[in-house]
């Protein structure tokens, strides 16, 4: 059914703070090597060893110059499904592959049921879904559904692959929906963000600006370097002789 | 957006068809046109045909087409699933307005009914065809008032350029069917210069900005994730030369406006068979440059994912 449930019961989703990514990639790897495997494996890779490689990954981190009056900054910016409550992406799905759980707001696919018509990629202004041209069918991130409730993990494992792998803790997983979880509570306290607002998707993932300014990082004024004052004896001496 | 060769065609062919059957439905219905068994045949394969190859088109654009079927199931929320479900329903009043008007020479009762059905169907599916694109908020030059509208008008244009063709090849060609095509074909030319028009100063308010979440200033892409073109980049980030996109709308207004405009004018005042050549001339020009203006109008998309490429 592509028509979308009145309410969740939960509404799961990422937290990601652009504070404190540092673009170094661990989530897009640790993403792709959990699902090739995973519930909508494999991520195909087209001529992966070749010079026009292709494949379908979940998540993509950019990088970008932020430029305000204040300066400009770097900013490290990982993209991938947002699990929106109004998903475009699964009403326009013709075949009722596209689906979106009532239980805990995760957007799937039924890859059994794709044909590959590819419209929900034109209807997801965020660029979440990438056809495997491959198999013919559309994948997407499963906010690694096949391991958050994975019982035959620790359960400090049954997060995401991406929130696991981070090493700077960017990624935070949890209920969105609810206001006392600890993740709502995050975007409370940093003013988390939704992408796109005006477009009314309702995104469930939430984007921490980078942290204000902060006067005060150290200020190293490190002395300038200047050239080698001529010396005296033995190496004064060398000194002379290699610079002839 | 990519402009894929089977949706393109699909779009044209399939509008063009429904155009034709509908005209068909209504004038064979109501007995405006008599029910001559060559013209009526001709006629109809012509509708049903474009059709027909239009919608086995589409399937071209499939990643799994075997699985087409299921794309009957979802009408309650897909427009394209909408598009599917009236294209077939459509083709049961069309084809018993084909039986009884076509071979067995009768125009009233139900053959009336069914025709009027078969027309009714037809502008039904186009409109979903359109919403389609309409619907799609990503894509600012999609999500207008202007791309419904476009998609009935250019399909009653091109349905009633090949009507008048083929009614001036039967030499049961009318001075109301040439007012009307030429009339068409003239409302078409101005809502196309109309949506260009609009699509050129379209104000998005989606920016880099609010597809970052990164308030003020400027968001310059540094980095791209992925050093060669993605699906995204391939699907969505098609991008067309400016110049070239001036010179395929001069192109798409030449064949599919201006040269039938001027053909179908000349049918005026020629003799029959200059005429009938003069129409059939016209409709060949006139699809072939709405398949110039389709091509443009998937070039001339742009999504919101190509912000996060650094693409204004």
């Amino acid at each position: 059914m592509t028509c979308l449930p009145p309410r969740t019961e939960k509404k799961l989703g990422l937290v990601i703070d652009l504070d404190t990514c540092v673009g170094c990639q661990a989530c897009v790897t640790a993403c792709k090597e959990w699902n090739t495997g995973g519930h909508m494996a494999p991520l195909t890779d087209i001529d992966p060893y070749g010079g026009h490689v292709d494949g379908v990954w979940f998540n993509r981190v950019h990088s970008y110059e932020h430029t305000t009056e204040l300066g400009g900054r770097t900013v490290n910016f990982p993209r991938s499904c947002l699990h929106c409550e109004q998903p475009a992406c699964v009403t326009v799905c013709p075949t009722g592959a596209s689906y979106k759980r009532a239980s805990d707001g995760i957007v799937l696919v039924d890859e059994d049921k794709c044909i590959g018509c590819k419209l929900c990629s034109w209807a997801c202004p965020y660029g979440a879904r990438e056809f495997d041209t491959d198999v013919g069918v559309m994948k997407k991130c499963t906010l690694c559904v096949d391991r958050i409730y994975n019982d035959n993990l620790a359960e400090e494992d049954r997060v995401p692959a991406c929130v696991a792998a981070c090493p700077t803790s960017a990624r935070h997983f949890g209920d969105l929906g609810d206001p006392a979880s600890a993740i709502s509570q995050l975007v409370e306290e940093r003013g988390g963000v939704a992408l796109m607002p005006e477009l009314g998707y309702k995104p469930t993932n939430r984007y921490l600006p980078p942290r204000a300014r902060s006067e005060r990082a150290a200020k190293v004024n490190a002395p300038a370097l200047e050239p080698i004052k001529a010396e005296g004896g033995f190496l004064g001496w060398i000194d002379r002789m290699l610079s002839n | 957006m990519h402009p894929a060769f089977s949706v393109v065609f699909f779009t044209t062919a399939t509008g063009a068809g429904y155009g034709l059957l509908a005209l068909l439905g209504l004038l064979g219905g109501f007995g405006a046109i008599p029910a001559d068994f060559w013209l009526g045949l001709i006629g109809m394969s012509l509708a049903l045909g474009l059709i027909a190859a239009g919608l086995l088109s589409s399937t071209g654009h499939l990643g799994r087409p075997e699985r087409a079927w299921r794309a009957f199931s979802q009408w309650r929320s897909s427009w394209l699933s909408r598009e599917g479900v009236a294209s077939v329903a459509t083709f049961i009043p069309a084809c018993l307005f084909g039986i009884g008007w076509v071979f067995l020479g009768k125009s009233g009762g139900w053959a009336t009914v069914a025709g009027l059905m078969a027309a009714a169907g037809a502008v039904v599916t186009v409109c979903t065809t359109g919403m389609i694109y309409a619907s799609l908020k990503p894509i600012a030059q999609w999500h207008s008032r202007y791309t419904l509208p476009a998609y009935l008008i250019f399909a009653a244009m091109t349905g009633s350029v090949l009507a008048n063709a083929l009614l001036q090849a039967f030499k049961l060609g009318s001075t109301a069917m040439l007012i009307w095509a030429l009339l068409a074909t003239l409302v078409g030319w101005g809502w196309k210069l109309a949506t260009w028009r609009h699509n050129d100063h379209l104000k998005i308010p989606t920016t880099a900005n609010t597809a970052t979440g990164l308030a003020g200033g400027t968001v310059r892409s540094i980095e791209w994730p992925h050093t060669e073109e993605n699906y995204l980049l391939k699907e969505m980030g098609f991008r067309i030369a400016r110049k070239h996109s001036a010179k395929l709308r001069r192109v798409t207004q030449a064949l599919a406006f201006a040269v039938p405009a001027v053909l179908l004018v000349t049918v005026f005042f020629v003799p029959w068979r200059l005429g009938a050549i003069a129409s059939v001339l016209a409709a060949i020009a006139q699809l072939t440059g709405m398949l110039v203006e389709r091509w443009l109008f998937f070039a001339e998309a742009t999504h919101t994912v190509t912000l996060y490429y650094g693409r204004e």
